[in-house]
């Protein structure tokens, strides 16, 4: 390199810059995300979805922003304004320092400790207590009830959540995030075939602790309004669902990396398969290629310039990825978004196919189902593992 | 009866009274339940009602009977064809008029693709109110398919105001029986499809079943009528007990429930609409030649009696009584609205539940505010 | 069609008609012929001091109760003539009447599969018991009662407004209340606009 930082600085820089990133980018990959559920909403219920804003409705999550940045902050009389403040902060801050032990590929990741999924998870339980906050701050009716079902609700199935992720933990043999991936490398398999109870409990939990249907109790609008934010209104609204989306993300990419591989593509070992590896170009190129079809259906000339020019970025991407140091760097962040992606579709198919379960029924699966059972892997993971 | 100012130190650690509506996304228009909670669970409540009183029952006495029909529309708006049969039959009885066969076959028609419309509509909120939002889009797109129906016939979609006093103000359209066998045809597979989504479905089982139980007895005694009695055993129809229109000749069985629980009142409701698909065929099928219209004297001008009509309207028994003193003008018009009694069951229903409860069987009882408060 | 009814209509006004259903000038009235039948004579037998008049019109029967004796007669109904369902419960005003109000039951029973409807004249002062120990369906519709003409029912579980607002001032379905007036004071008060109209 002709150009280097001193040694002292120098293990920060990279970091440094993957957290601008990060910070920089996620508000607009969760805005994404929720156009992707708006979108997969509308196919699930035989609609269009977001049309207006944007050739297929693609620039709607930019206008959404703009639109909660610019509304009327406001905040109720009686409320404890300080903590009123505090609350969403809480929230976006704990999801989004969460982010930073996502090994995202095997370059690129702020930080990787060896405690790093016990962080994460001490980490995320604080983002609790910004529901708390938020829904005790408000001095009503509505957000305190929400409050209570999530503290609830949130710290019954941690345990649950906790379970699961030591049987995971057990066949890793390691806290770190980085390396669980490279165990799974190592033993030739995903840990999902090792402990598929233990994914199943996890996923379940992982609804229930980041809010989804059907453990949505927390922001039920049939019942309780919109739960804790139900007085938050415009950019502090916009923290919460920013902090909501972030936890998503990073529950599933948890999921990933425990059970589903990380950043490695399928079959990592064969040699057969490796074509696979040029799965990223490949991928930039179909998407190029729908998106030039999308533009010449469009009619109105600016939807066709737009959708044409995106059609032209992803054809640029995909030539970029044939430079071979950019794919090498490209491969794992793929896969891992590709995983990531999967899950999060998951939820979203869940959330609009079953009815939400009420809050005592939420308990007792929580309680008299998932945690005994989520123990009870654990005990026959440590058995197997004795006697094999 | 519970105390009605929710008190400003809400944080006691005893009781709760929370204010559900009337700006509240499941209570269905402006109803307004007062909670008195422990923790999650119902004390009580208090219904307050009154939001969308528009005093139809005064205006009655100052329309012609004529003039009337309209408002009766804007009672039940999701049933506005079932308003618009009880209010014209009452007359009708009143003063004794024969209404064609035509008409009354028309009639029968329209109303139980409406009775589908209003049970379609049920359907979707309810599903959302308890949580499975997918539904309701489903609903919606049926319910479309009938209102082109209504439109095409009389116009309206909504407030049809599709008959008249004697009879039918219009003649069916080219493709009237067509339309309607179409939608006989493609919706019992649509129904399928949402019993695919629920019926079974075990979250939604255990969030209806022995839910908001009403045994029969107490079903009578409270009141209620139509779906959420029939639910809870007692086999009472107005169509078969005392059969109007051309009920009479129609072949239809009358579901029943055992439980009296909000999936029982589910399942009645859905087998309800798979019997009004099986009326509107035979009624197109057999449909008569002939006039539309009975002899009605050109100035509606009932002699002086009274008398109370009343249908099964999808809700339950829709009333009316009608005073008449000779005159163009009713001189009392009451309507015994099924929503309105039917929703004083509502505190014996949730009482000992949990909030989520309480929007289910506000959904289960299917009410509609601008009958309930007219 | 539309203009004539106008005409005989006139300008809107509340309507004043001369004499109730008992406006013996109507034209080619069917005149309420006398009722008996094994319901009538049952309830004669049991109520034998109670002055009790049937009538029949348009193949519907009514009873005309005594105030004073309404809840033994609605008792009896229920227990004995298996009356076990009370459709609705109504009034109407006609103030040309010795008796003002005419409260109005519509009993169904499930078992004979019959209507009946019970008469209950009131004067403008007195008040009747209430029938909630009876059917508790009568709770709410003795309010709506109570909340449009202004009839007190005795032994009431809640006997307060029920469409309207609580602090309401009128009974808006009797007939001296005009259909343009309100309660002009609460409007202003708790909608602050000068008038609802």
């Amino acid at each position: 390199m002709p150009f280097s930082f001193p040694p002292s600085i120098e293990p920060f820089v990279l970091p440094a810059l993957y957290i601008v990133i990060l910070v920089a980018v996620f508000p607009l990959i969760a805005g994404y995300i929720v156009l992707l559920e708006r979108k997969v909403m509308a196919d699930i219920q035989v609609r269009l979805g977001p049309m207006r804003v944007g050739p297929h409705g693609l620039l709607q999550p930019i206008a959404d922003a703009v639109k909660l940045l610019i509304k009327e902050d406001i905040i109720p009389a009686k409320a404890d304004r300080m903590v009123f403040w505090l609350a969403p902060v809480i929230s976006v801050v704990t999801a989004l320092v969460a982010l930073s032990l996502v090994p995202f590929s095997k370059y690129f990741f702020v930080a990787d400790t060896n405690v790093g999924l016990l962080f994460l998870l001490s980490i995320t339980s604080v983002g609790i207590l910004g529901i708390i906050l938020g829904g005790w701050s408000s001095n009503s009716h509505y957000p305190l009830l929400g409050a209570l079902r999530s503290t609830a609700q949130l710290v019954s199935y941690e345990v649950a959540l906790g379970f699961a992720l030591i049987g995971g933990l057990m066949v890793a043999g390691t806290l770190s995030m980085q390396q669980m991936v490279h165990a799974q490398l190592e033993q030739q398999m995903w840990f999902i075939f090792y402990q598929p109870v233990a994914f199943v409990i996890y996923f379940i939990a992982a609804l229930a602790e980041t809010n989804r249907t059907p453990f949505d109790m927390p922001e039920a609008e049939s019942e309780i309004v919109a739960g804790y934010h139900t007085e938050y209104s415009g950019f502090r609204f916009a923290l919460y669902f920013l902090a909501e989306y972030a936890n998503m993300v990073v529950v599933s990419s948890i999921a990933v990396t425990l059970f589903l591989g990380g950043w490695l593509r399928p079959f990592p070992n064969v040699r057969l398969l490796d074509f696979l590896n040029y799965a990223p170009i490949l991928a930039m190129f179909v998407l190029a290629f729908f998106v030039f079809l999308g533009a010449s259906r469009e009619r109105r000339p600016i939807d066709k310039m737009g959708l044409a020019g995106l059609g032209a970025v992803c054809a640029l991407i995909g030539l970029l990825f044939l430079v071979p140091a950019v794919l090498d760097w490209v491969q794992g962040l793929f896969w891992f978004v590709l995983k990531v992606f999967l899950v999060l579709y998951t939820f979203i198919w869940i959330r609009f196919t079953v009815p939400r379960y009420r809050y005592d029924q939420l308990m007792r699966i929580g309680w008299r189902w998932l945690i005994p059972l989520a123990m009870a892997n654990v005990i026959v993971t440590a058995i197997v593992m004795i006697l094999f | 009866m519970i105390e009605t100012s929710p008190t400003s130190t809400f944080l006691d650690a005893n009781e709760l009274v929370i204010n559900m509506g009337p700006q509240h996304p499941s209570t269905h228009g402006v109803l307004r339940v007062i909670l008195k909670l422990d923790g999650e669970k119902i004390l009580g409540t208090e219904c307050v009602i009154g939001y969308l009183h528009r005093g139809v029952e005064k205006i009655a006495e100052n329309r012609t009977y004529m003039q009337f029909a309209p408002y009766v529309d804007r009672m039940d708006y999701v049933a506005a064809v079932s308003n618009g049969l009880g209010y014209c039959e009452a007359v009708e009885k009143l003063m004794a008029i024969e209404v064609p066969p035509r008409a009354k076959y028309v009639r029968t028609v329209l109303t139980e693709l409406n009775r589908i419309t209003s049970h379609l509509l049920w359907l979707g909120t309810h599903a959302l109110d308890i949580g499975a939002i997918t539904p309701l889009f489903y609903c919606f797109r049926e319910r479309e398919e009938i209102l082109k129906i209504f439109e095409n016939y009389c116009g309206a979609r909504l407030t049809t105001h599709a008959f008249r006093i004697g009879g039918l103000q219009y003649e069916t359209y080219n493709g009237f029986e067509e339309q309607v066998r179409a939608v006989c045809d493609t919706f019992p597979g649509r129904l399928d499809e949402y019993e695919m989504l629920l019926t079974n479905n075990r979250i939604w089982l255990e969030r209806t079943k022995s839910v908001g139980i009403l045994k029969a007895d107490e079903a009578i005694d409270f009141g209620v009528t139509g779906p959420v009695l029939r639910a809870s055993g007692v086999k009472w129809d107005i169509r078969k007990a005392m059969p109007y229109a051309a009920y009479e000749e129609m072949d239809f069985d009358i579901p029943t429930g055992e439980n009296g629980d909000t999936y029982d009142r589910y399942l009645v409701r859905m087998e309800e609409m798979r019997q009004s698909l099986r009326i509107a065929r035979q009624g197109v099928d057999r449909l008569p030649a002939g006039p539309i219209i009975g002899k009605v004297p050109k100035v509606i001008k009932p002699p002086v009696g009274e008398v109370y009509h009343s249908i099964e309207a999808p809700k339950g028994e829709l009333g009316y009584y009608i005073v008449s003193d000779g005159s163009t003008q009713p001189y009392r018009v009451r309507v015994r609205p099924p929503s309105f009694v039917n929703l004083q069951a509502l505190d014996r229903m949730v009482r000992g539940l949990l909030i989520a409860d309480v929007v289910a069987v506000i959904g289960t009882i299917d009410i509609v505010l601008g009958e309930v408060d007219r | 069609m539309a203009d004539e009814q106008k005409k005989e209509e006139g300008a809107g006004a509340p309507a004043a008609p001369a004499g109730g259903h008992a406006n013996p000038a109507a034209p080619a009235a069917p005149a309420m012929e006398p009722w008996d039948s094994e319901v009538v004579q049952s309830l004669r037998k049991s109520f034998p001091g109670v002055d009790l008049e049937a009538f029949s019109f348009r193949g519907q029967n009514l009873i005309i109760v005594p105030r004073e004796s309404i809840l033994p007669v609605a008792h009896f109904f229920k227990s004995e003539l298996k009356f076990d369902f009370l459709s609705d419960l109504t009034a109407a005003d006609y103030p040309q009447k010795e008796k003002r109000f005419e409260v109005v039951y519509q009993l169904y029973s499930f078992k004979r599969n019959e209507r009946v409807r019970l008469k209950v004249p009131v004067g403008e002062t007195e008040s009747l018991e209430s029938v909630v120990p009876v059917w508790i369906t009568a709770d709410w519709m003795e309010r709506e009662v109570y909340d449009m003409f202004g009839i007190h029912f005795d032994h009431h579980p809640n006997l307060k407004r029920i469409l309207l607002p609580d602090e309401w001032q009128g009974f808006p379905l009797r007939k001296d209340y005009g259909i343009l007036q309100q309660d002009v004071k609460w409007v202003q008060e708790n909608l602050h606009i000068q008038s609802g109209q």
